[in-house]
């Protein structure tokens, strides 16, 4: 009891502490005030017009509509391909980044943020450049019997780019986080260079590896800019879910728009709840 | 999402070259890996801005400036800057105060708070301005009530302003919050009990200990908000010298077969980028000198290193206000 008491007063006094400190109130109302204002009362009209509608129009809408239904697989097909290339790419990336010395290993590690920099619209009209038929690979991959251009190889390639930089900036810390000891201890106790990889590096290094796939998955099924221009956008084939949206506001579907907007929303609140719980297994796992 | 990524610079290179023989890669490894890292690298971020600065100046560089020139590209240019200049500040202000209420204070829902200030990073920018439109378009919310008034927020400015600010919400916040809780509130204590006002303590200690990290955060959100496409397209309605944005005039232009001048236009942005990560390489240069001498100038005060008086550390003399 005593101890309780203590530990309570002690909470008290670091809080009082705290508090000596100007501004909580004011700092906390604006905050609160500015964040509905921006952020809640948007994200509830959404929310509130999706409810809104009956079950069978939800359904409808948002399930049964083939051409709605086939730009969920194309969004989730495509953003899953273009997060496991980013996963072994991003690892190597981040790997080569961390250990090894090579000149222009800072210009290459500066680079890696840009897809966080450049607007979307312009990787896409820049991989439009890239990949269409009179584009500089574009012809060449052509001639090998593969449209990247306006088909769906050239939404993975978009959602690629998109997504490196989180896969590699995830990466890094937990690579640089190893310890030697242990890479040592098994080179002394005769394991091979490959053996030390698998049996030793790889266990610790798949949390953030799978943080950093999901990253960059979320990413993917949200994008829309870089898409955009490469998509091609036919029907059926190559329309994202986002785009639906868009055209479902162009059809003054309102209903239509936030029910697949639901959808979305809920998947990628589902991933950020993921996301939290693989960084918290991280952190777990790198303090035991 | 992008709040989880940190600055890695500055250890990785030491790390290196103390690795001991056992635990080093065999030769061929290294130089598959490195050529596979590099290759990707040239591949998916190189080429794609190589081939935006060709294309642009495909035309030559008459077509190039004409296509900067001509009264869309002007008005979009405009557009863009009034935009991020609404957006930037508004958001900057707001990260300052709602990092000031998180880092330095423990209350009921703080967690939550720090989620809620994430989430426009999970959500499809579509999506805001999908929600934009639920309220504030003809049909929405406050649509009607506002076009009574006169306001029209949808297919106008300040739809576009309010997509961005949504967009943009959380990069100050995000890069504040970390930063002002590893700082601690110390030296700010120190001045409030030598007699400084709140103000006194927040532009003399609060603001110059966290000038870095801000800048840092407002070239984010400055990069974001003049590049943003998917949210700004849903609420402009596309009106050619009115409300379209210049990654929205890019598009058009691209729709219109126009692609020297769609590139030119495209240029300009990643012009944009590349000056964006030119400034944050020299801030994450700045953060990590100070974080390397604030480390020292702990390491002096408790009196690990023999070299007391060597240098004046910084951290025993914050500028404390006279009064």
């Amino acid at each position: 009891m005593i101890r309780i008491g203590l530990r309570e007063r002690c909470v008290r006094v670091i809080n009082r502490q705290h508090s000596v400190l100007p501004g909580f109130g004011i700092s906390l109302g604006l905050t609160l005030m500015y964040l509905g204002l921006v952020v809640l009362i948007p994200l509830s009209a959404l929310v509130v017009k999706a409810l809104g509608m009956t079950f069978e129009d939800f359904w409808q809408k948002a399930i049964a509509d083939p051409r709605v239904m086939a730009s969920y697989r194309v969004s989730l097909s495509a953003a899953l391909v273009a997060g496991l290339v980013n996963s072994v790419f991003g690892f190597i990336l981040a790997w080569v980044l961390v250990r090894y010395q090579f000149p222009g290993k800072r210009l290459l590690d500066a680079i890696v943020d840009l897809p966080f920099a450049l607007p979307t619209a312009v990787s896409g009209i820049a991989l439009v450049g890239l990949y269409a038929s009179s584009g500089w690979l574009g012809g060449w991959l052509e001639g090998l019997g593969l449209k990247v251009a306006f088909a769906w190889p050239g939404i993975v390639i978009a959602l690629t780019m998109i997504g490196l930089p989180f896969v590699v900036r995830t990466m890094q810390p937990a690579i640089e986080q190893l310890e030697s000891e242990s890479e040592e201890a098994a080179a002394i106790l005769g394991a091979t260079r490959g053996q030390t990889f698998r049996r030793v590096i790889l266990p610790i290094l798949v949390p953030p590896l799978l943080t950093g796939f999901a990253l960059a998955f979320a990413r993917g099924l949200g994008e829309f800019g870089s898409v955009y221009f490469i998509a091609g956008n036919l029907p059926m084939k190559t329309e994202i879910a986002p785009l639906m949206i868009l055209i479902k506001l162009e059809q003054y579907d309102y209903h239509g728009a936030a029910a697949i907007g639901l959808v979305m929303l809920v998947a990628s609140f589902a991933l950020l709840l993921l996301i939290n719980l693989l960084q918290a297994w991280t952190r777990h796992r790198s303090s035991t | 999402m992008a709040g989880i990524i940190t600055h890695t610079t500055g250890v990785s290179g030491q790390h290196a070259q103390q690795r001991s023989r056992v635990d080093r890669d065999p030769v061929w490894v290294r130089w598959t890996l490195s050529f596979l890292a590099i290759g990707f690298a040239i591949l998916f971020l190189v080429l794609p801005l190589v081939v935006v600065g060709v294309y642009a100046l495909s035309e030559g560089l008459r077509v190039f400036l004409s296509a900067l020139t001509d009264p869309d590209a002007r008005s979009a240019i405009r557009l863009t800057l009034i935009t991020a200049a609404i957006v930037v500040p508004a958001n900057t202000l707001f990260g300052l105060v709602a990092a000031w209420a998180i880092a330095r204070f423990r209350f009921r829902g703080r967690s939550l708070l720090i989620t809620l200030i994430d989430l426009p990073f999970a959500i499809s920018p579509v999506i805001a301005g999908l929600m934009l439109v639920l309220v504030f378009g003809l049909r929405g919310w406050f649509g009607s009530t506002l076009s009574d008034w006169g306001v029209q927020v949808i297919f106008s400015t300040p739809g576009i302003v309010l997509a961005t600010l949504f967009i943009t919400f959380p990069f100050v916040a995000r890069e504040l919050i970390p930063l002002l809780e590893s700082q601690g509130s110390d030296q700010e204590e120190s001045a409030l009990t030598l007699g400084a006002s709140g103000w006194q303590m927040f532009f003399r200690i609060t603001l110059p200990n966290i000038r870095w990290g801000l800048l840092y955060g407002m070239i984010l959100c400055n990069a974001r908000a003049m590049g943003e496409f998917g949210a700004v397209s849903i609420v402009s309605g596309h009106i050619r010298g009115l409300t379209n944005t210049l990654p929205l005039h890019v598009e058009v232009l691209y729709n219109d077969y126009q692609l020297a001048a769609a590139f030119a236009c495209a240029s300009l942005l990643a012009l944009l980028a590349l000056f964006t990560l030119f400034l944050k390489i020299a801030v994450e240069w700045k953060l990590s000198r100070d974080a390397r001498l604030a480390a020292r100038d702990a390491i002096i005060e408790t009196g690990l290193l023999p070299v007391r008086g060597d240098r004046s550390p910084r951290s025993t003399s914050p500028s404390t206000p006279t009064t």
